[in-house]
């Protein structure tokens, strides 16, 4: 199991890494919101940490977007597997 | 499918909030019951793999891209529980750290992402499983049809949020939305199958069992085979 799930998550990094390769064109929502004229009501996020999935201080752009591509899924694996281990004690416990 | 503030009125943002949150409670009580030790590390590589897939948009047509939403995925390999958790988990993330998807709309994605997206992906494909009898590839067919389905329901209720939001009238978005997202499916779909495939084919204990599944394992797999209780 231990080499599956580390196969699995260099996959998940590997995908990270191709990220500068990505479409750069509006999603299905982005689209429609300029075709029919509402897009301008977005509002501006409050604060700005990692916009744009663009790893701030990084001048160039594709390893930017690798950087935060990166932090980001090495997160989300910290976070899915802590919250399944904490549930998972706590019905045990 | 991120909505970002602005394209919601402040009444359907807080609902969606109240929604989401709902459901996350329970969601939060049936992971933690029914949850299997070698689920643990699934739920990390499932949420690491969905967030990094969510940056690769594919081009659809006219000058349009999609991503993989995974709900549907998440939903087939660990059940439609913990799937509303991963997917809040990536959705939260987006908003917080990287801007994507509002702050005052994350209530209302993680409600048309997080929950309508997975469960429509469950319930689908354990319907065409059952239909199917186990054929359909090792689930990469009922999975195909199952995350197309879900990313139009979820783009369904995005209208739905929008048009209630008083952003733009129903006539224009729903055809709109769902127009664009059929197409977005099928790179889902196709995405989502590819994935199960890879599953079936190197770990096969961690699909979800059919009663009338008769594959064999693969050769040199884990031997003790799919255990029925893991839902």
């Amino acid at each position: 199991m231990k080499r599956w799930w580390i196969v699995g998550l260099l996959i998940a990094l590997a995908l990270a890494l191709l990220s500068p390769l990505a479409s750069p064109h509006p999603d299905g929502l982005e689209r429609v919101a300029e075709d029919k004229g509402f897009l301008e009501t977005a509002r501006e996020p409050l604060y700005e940490l990692i916009p744009d999935y663009l790893f701030p201080g990084i001048a160039d752009e594709a390893a930017a977007t690798m950087v935060a591509g990166v932090a980001g899924t090495l997160l989300l694996f910290g976070l899915g597997y802590s919250l399944a281990r904490l549930l998972r004690q706590q019905r045990v416990g | 499918m991120h909505i970002p503030d602005g394209f919601l009125s402040v009444p359907v943002a807080t609902a969606g909030w109240v929604l989401s949150a709902g459901t996350i409670a329970p969601a939060v009580r049936r992971t933690g019951k029914e949850l299997g030790e070698k689920q643990v590390p699934l739920m990390g590589v499932m949420a690491a793999f969905i967030f990094a897939a969510q940056m690769l948009n594919f081009p659809v047509a006219g000058g349009t891209s999609g991503h993989l939403i995974g709900g549907a995925l998440a939903a087939v390999l660990l059940g439609p529980w913990a799937a509303m958790l991963i997917m809040t988990a990536v959705l939260a993330v987006q908003a917080l750290l990287f801007q994507d998807g509002g702050l005052l709309a994350l209530g209302a994605n993680v409600l048309i992402m997080g929950v309508v997206a997975p469960w429509v992906g469950y319930g689908v494909y354990r319907g065409l499983s059952r239909l199917l009898g186990g054929r359909g590839w090792k689930g990469s067919l009922p999975g195909f049809v199952a995350a197309w389905t879900s990313v139009v329901a979820a783009s369904i209720v995005c209208s739905l949020a929008l048009w209630l939001s008083g952003t733009v009238t129903l006539s224009i978005v729903l055809p709109a939305m769902v127009g664009v997202h059929v197409l977005i499916g099928i790179g889902e779909g196709l995405i989502t199958a590819a994935a199960l495939a890879f599953v079936a084919a190197t770990r096969r204990d961690l699909l979800p069992a059919t009663p009338s599944l008769t594959l064999p394992l693969p050769e040199g797999g884990q031997g003790g085979g799919r255990k029925g209780g893991n839902r």
